[in-house]
């Protein structure tokens, strides 16, 4: 197998999407601002998409399938951002932060 | 096959490996830098590189989409609500305690293994025969196909679409008063 000769590889996509995917469970879990978080939630549907654009091109038998599920994804994460932002933005309205931690008024 | 490094195949191997390292990397700044504009920045990079690798599954309409949807608007509102939603105190949040951050680091080094290994040692079967050289992956049947088979969830989108934004408005405005 040739370094060059990499992108007809499955398995270059493969690692690609899990490598995204860690880093953004990695990300969820570290970060303490709602804001951090968003962005590695976008992380995660990043490696989703790769992982379904890359057994579209390569092993499918109608590749469009894979292309359609990757901007139902793009849809889905956009009206997820425009949600969320606007959650954080209420968010701050009350509590004056965008901590994690702070958010806890119903903590027992 | 064994491209030399200048042919035309060699040149499209280099930059599809600048590619993953543009898209790495940007993960990398993405979940680790402590300010989170830097944060926005390096998601930018990563769709950008992961736009790059969308034109290399033969895909140039979903890399478009990737830059349109993702690098264009979702990284420009992300910004937008960091500059209204961090203040001078919230610049420096520090991220949580040392046990949970290796804790992290443990837990998701195990997912990246164990998800590199499934893909890696599966046998995966191809079913493609070739479809892709036949044009079944192209815009024109994109497009068909959205219309006919997915016509369906194409409408239930839009309509997840609209009520993302008006709820997104309508949560952003209510308790805000006149001051």
């Amino acid at each position: 197998m040739n370094i060059l000769t990499l992108y007809t590889n499955l398995g270059v996509y493969l690692v690609l999407g899990a490598l995204l995917f860690a880093l953004g469970f990695y990300g969820m879990a570290r970060r303490r601002s709602f804001i951090g978080m968003l962005i590695a939630a976008e992380l995660i549907l990043a490696g989703a998409s790769v992982n379904f654009m890359a057994f579209s091109r390569l092993l499918s038998p109608s590749p469009a399938t894979g292309q359609i599920v990757t901007l139902f994804i793009m849809a889905v994460a956009a009206a997820e951002v425009a949600i969320t932002l606007s959650i954080i933005i209420a968010v701050y309205r009350n509590y004056k932060s965008i901590d994690a931690e702070d958010v806890s008024e119903l903590k027992g | 096959m064994n491209p030399s490094l200048f042919s035309f195949e060699g040149l499209a191997g280099l930059i599809f490996l600048a590619c993953i390292v543009c898209t790495l990397a940007g993960a990398l700044i993405a979940t680790n830098t402590l300010r989170l504009i830097r944060a926005v920045a390096g998601l930018a990079m990563c769709f950008l590189g992961l736009s790059g690798v969308y034109v290399f599954l033969g895909s140039p309409f979903v890399a478009l989409m990737q830059l349109l949807i993702y690098v264009g608007a979702v990284c420009t509102t992300i910004i937008f609500a960091v500059m209204l939603a961090e203040t001078k105190a919230a610049r420096h949040v520090t991220p949580r305690g040392k046990p949970r951050v290796v804790l992290a680091i443990i837990v998701s080094f195990v997912l990246a293994w164990a998800l590199i290994q499934l893909g890696l040692n599966t046998e995966w079967p191809n079913l493609s025969g070739n479809a892709w050289e036949q044009g079944l992956g192209s815009v024109e049947n994109i497009g068909t196909s959205l219309l006919t088979t997915y016509s369906m969830s194409f409408e239930l989108i839009s309509l997840v679409l609209l009520a993302a934004i008006a709820g997104s408005l309508v949560l952003a405005r209510t308790g805000r008063h006149k001051s």
